[in-house]
């Protein structure tokens, strides 16, 4: 890819234009880095879910289960990152390093938005549900998941606005998503700074920050038309 | 038929909530358990439908040992209401009350249509149907809980205070709408309070449990009331409780005598002796209030509303012996009320009558 900085429209105003002339590497860029926000939180929920099951059912495994997940958010990412591969024996750069290392996050993010939202589920409501016959799979699925919705989905938010900004550092050791843009404009800054790649990474991570937002909330509202409903 | 067979729970921290504890609840019946805070109801309750373990001793329904069943087999065959109803939230009130007929796979349809007969049937409008349980007040969720407790038409429920939680008004609305319910299904209900009054009410036969979950009386309400087997149970069941056995005994054929009466609307009567008390009644003879011939009557010409005193309560022919000497005890001129079922006049008793007639029944049940 050649990229050549052009003296007369280095403002950082010009992102637009400097979109326009690269347009389809940059929705190719943005179309992977959705997907590597996408992807991991939504795998990571489905692992996060029997996690924060367990520590809602067996109580004393509640503080391992939140201390570890919790220390795991704590590794910086782009340690984290240098790290998945040998650990699991993948090669440098191999396309699901960044995957892996980001579902670990949003595991970590979670387990315990999983286990609260279960807690958020009224007793009364549970011992019915068994009293009436749910076998412990069902009213997981049935029962408990669903009026969890709301604590989850506001988890989930973080979650993915989150991994939006953790792909782009991604970016920064070769992968290709937005993050390149930053690489490129630190590239294209000497001699003199070039922020138009920048601003335009940017813009871009925002709006895709905010429209993937946009989408949990709205398939919270979805999954949840009794929310709505005015109390008498 | 629910059997305990000496059946214990001992909780793992020690406590003997229930100690083996004998009892049937016969089938299309109410059994209702009464007790102290902390006497083992509940976890009697919970037993039956092993939402906890006995420790030792069996629980048999009809023929079958319960510990033999899968538990949520069992569960759907056992209706269970609980205090706060418990409804899911994220259900519409209709799906709610079909939430046992789902799980045991009856067609959508045709369950959301008997949970729509069901709700009408608690006394609920239709259009509650596409309701959320938040959308509701306490009571009417509680009838919703009994509605889908009876969805899949099971032999059998448990009720734990369910009708603890709401006002007095509606608490009593709620048992009397319950007592005509179990008139028409005949269930074999357990029914759980701490109310000895709700428990005298609403039960075929009363448990009266004490803490440490022993039984201490099984009997009749009416048996309970006049005949409590010790100290705890007298104490329990309360001071007034040789009026409120009264309650439970029916009067028979009342002989009354003729009561004079003057018409709502007529003239007052006059001349007559004063200081004497006269019935008012309606065009349907039916007994108004009385009027005091000694009162001072000017400004009226005839027997209208304002003069009237409304204190006194009605015995009906064929109600209770409570109901009759209430009537009496009430009425301003001692005379008790007794009307038809219609509500028109059939004359009047005094309370040394219905003493009396109490005195017979008295020597009737001791030979
Ligand atoms: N899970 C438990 N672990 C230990 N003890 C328990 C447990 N559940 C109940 N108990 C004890 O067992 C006894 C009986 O409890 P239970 O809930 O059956 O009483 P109850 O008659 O229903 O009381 P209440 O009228 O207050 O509801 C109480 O002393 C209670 O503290
Ligand atoms: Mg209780």
């Amino acid at each position: 890819m050649t990229v050549l900085a052009d003296s007369t429209s280095s403002s950082p105003l010009h992102f637009a234009q400097y979109f326009l002339d690269h347009s389809s590497e940059d929705l190719r860029l943005l179309w992977s880095h959705t997907w590597l926000s996408v992807v991991p939180v939504v795998i990571g929920l489905l692992i996060a879910l029997p996690l924060g099951w367990t520590a809602r059912r067996y109580r004393w495994t509640y503080p391992p289960i939140i201390s570890i997940t919790g220390l795991l958010y704590t590794i910086p990412s782009i340690a984290l990152f240098v790290m998945v591969p040998p650990l699991l024996g993948l090669d440098t750069l191999d396309p699901l390093q960044v995957p892996i290392a980001l579902t670990v996050y949003s595991v970590a993010l979670l387990v315990r938005v999983v286990a609260d939202g279960l807690a958020s589920v009224p007793e009364d409501t549970v011992q019915a549900a068994t009293a009436l016959g749910f076998r412990p799979v069902e009213r997981f699925f049935k029962v408990e998941l669903p009026i969890a919705v709301p604590v989850i989905a506001a988890g989930l938010r973080v979650a993915v606005v989150s991994n939006v900004s953790i792909v782009a550092v991604a970016g920064t050791i070769g992968l290709s998503n937005l993050g390149q843009l930053f690489t490129q404009g630190f590239q294209l800054s000497t001699p003199d700074a070039y922020y138009p790649p920048i601003v335009l990474g940017i813009v871009l991570c925002v709006l895709l920050a905010v429209v993937l937002d946009l989408a949990v909330v709205g398939l919270n509202r979805l999954l949840t038309p009794w929310r709505r409903a005015v109390p008498s | 038929m629910i059997r305990f067979d000496a059946v214990t729970k001992r909780y793992p921290d020690g406590t003997v909530a229930v100690d083996s504890l004998e009892l049937t609840a016969a089938s299309g019946q109410i059994t209702v358990l009464v007790g102290p805070s902390g006497c083992g109801k509940t976890t009697s309750l919970r037993m039956i439908n092993r939402m906890i373990e006995p420790t030792s001793g069996t629980i048999w329904l009809d023929d079958t040992d319960t510990a033999s069943m899968a538990t949520h087999e069992l569960r759907r065959q056992i209706g269970y209401v609980i205090q706060h109803a418990g409804l899911f939230p994220h259900r519409t009130i209709v799906d709610n009350i079909a939430t046992v007929p789902f799980l045991l796979g009856t067609d959508k349809k045709e369950a959301r249509k008997t949970a729509l007969e069901l709700l009408e049937r608690v006394g609920l409008p239709p259009h509650f149907a596409k309701r959320y349980p938040a959308q509701l007040s306490g009571g009417q969720q509680q009838r919703v809980g009994v509605a889908r407790a009876l969805a899949a038409d099971p032999p059998v429920m448990l009720m734990d205070e369910p009708f603890s939680a709401v006002d007095p008004v509606v608490r009593e609305q709620l048992q009397d709408e319950f007592l005509r319910l179990q008139q028409e299904l005949g269930k074999t209900i357990v029914f759980v309070t701490h109310d000895i009054d709700e428990a005298i009410k609403l039960g075929d036969q009363v448990a009266v449990l004490r803490v440490g979950g022993h039984l201490a009386q099984l009997a009749s309400p009416v048996e309970l009331l006049s005949r409590p087997i010790d100290a705890f149970v007298a104490g329990f069941v309360g001071r007034d409780r040789g009026y409120r056995a009264l309650g439970f005994t029916t009067a028979g054929t009342l002989s009354t005598r003729g009561e004079p009466t003057v018409t709502l609307g007529a003239a007052i009567p006059k001349g007559t002796d004063t200081d004497t008390w006269l019935l008012v009644v309606d065009a349907q003879q039916a007994p108004q209030g009385w009027l005091d011939l000694g009162a001072d009557f000017t400004g009226h010409e005839t027997v209208s509303d304002e003069l009237l005193y409304r204190g006194g309560t009605l015995a009906t022919q064929g109600g209770t012996l409570r109901a009759a000497l209430d009537a009496c005890l009430s009425s301003p001129s001692g005379r008790g009320v007794v009307v038809d079922d219609g509500g028109a006049l059939i004359g009047s008793v005094t309370a040394r009558e219905v003493l009396e007639l109490i005195e017979a029944r008295e020597t009737e049940r001791q030979p």
